[in-house]
């Protein structure tokens, strides 16, 4: 199995995911791929970390968005190769046009790093197979813009093809806006693409996978993931 | 020729910068300010001497990466 994490200047949570993916697989550590490659090795699970690529210049993602290697990622995503976009990797995808909508500022212009609930939306998926419908689980958040913008039509479109991984919600599952941290449209915290094989979301699954660093909701994401690839 | 692009999120869109800014100058007596938006301003210095040209190569450029059409809206001047 061929796993690749794609390092901007900038990605801070590109070690972070890549120990999270490591135990799980057989194949060996997954590698990490420098931003100003042209092509890409083959891959079987391409991720788009979190960070500050380009210090946020302009807008968060627009730079690494141009990036050299992005055009052989989208090439990769439009042949169905999986893509995990996380935070920044978010920002990055949406800027591509990887997922639909794009991600300003928080709300509350502040910086947000706590833990939250997020309630799985759709489990038919390969990285959400792993949770049942409805469930809840917990991963952190940390940053600083991540309110989830896209216009209504869009946001139908979203709901009705099930595109929407995860909303912000409350500790029993209440989606309200007191538990939308980032004043996300419909409280969205993740995304999928049309066809489900990119997930974008703002909070950090490679944080929620090791019981001595606040909880492991995120393993489920991952083991589901590299089982779906194997 | 030097162009100048104006990027501001769309009407609609909650701008929480020019809500702040709004606030603060409530706070330091400015009466009457109804609403602030907060944008970008980006001066482009172009080879191009045709005015027409000039334009288009920075709608496309605004297109491509200036602006982010899904949440903002961008105007363009060119002179000189």
């Amino acid at each position: 199995m061929n796993l690749g994490v794609i390092v901007f200047p900038g990605s801070n949570c590109d070690r972070d995911v890549q120990v999270a993916l490591s135990p799980r697989q057989s194949g060996g550590e997954p590698s990490m791929i420098w931003h100003r490659e042209n092509t890409l090795p083959a891959l079987d699970l391409i991720v788009l970390p979190g960070g500050y690529s380009y210090g946020d210049y302009l807008r968060s993602g627009a730079m690494a968005a141009h990036s050299p290697v992005m055009r052989a990622v989208v090439e990769a995503a439009q042949a169905g190769i999986p893509i995990l976009a996380i935070c920044n990797g978010f920002q990055i995808a949406a800027e591509a046009g990887l997922v639909p909508g794009g991600l300003i500022a928080n709300e509350n212009r502040k910086f947000i790093c706590r833990d939250v609930d997020l309630r799985v939306e759709n489990s038919d998926s390969r990285f959400t197979s792993g949770y049942q419908n409805g469930q809840i689980v917990r991963y952190p958040i940390a940053h600083h813009d991540g309110n989830y913008y896209a216009d209504e039509e869009t946001l139908n479109r979203l709901e009705g093809e099930g595109q929407i991984a995860f909303r912000y919600c409350s500790a029993d599952g209440a989606v309200t806006d007191a538990d939308n941290p980032n004043g996300s449209s419909r409280n969205i915290a993740g995304v999928f693409n049309q066809s489900r094989n990119v997930l974008a979301l703002m909070p950090h699954p490679e944080r929620a996978a090791d019981s001595r660093l606040g909880g492991c909701d995120g393993h489920a994401l991952f083991d589901a993931l590299l089982a779906s690839l194997s | 020729m030097r162009a100048r692009v104006r990027i501001t999120l769309k009407d609609g869109i909650l701008d929480p910068q020019g809500k702040a800014i709004a606030q603060a100058l409530g706070r330091l007596g400015f009466e009457g300010v109804e609403a602030v938006r907060q944008g970008k301003y980006i001066e482009i210095e172009l080879a191009e001497t045709n005015h027409v040209k000039a334009r288009a190569q920075v709608e496309d450029m605004c297109a491509q990466l200036l602006a982010n059409t899904v949440m903002e809206e961008y105007s363009v001047e060119v002179d000189g």
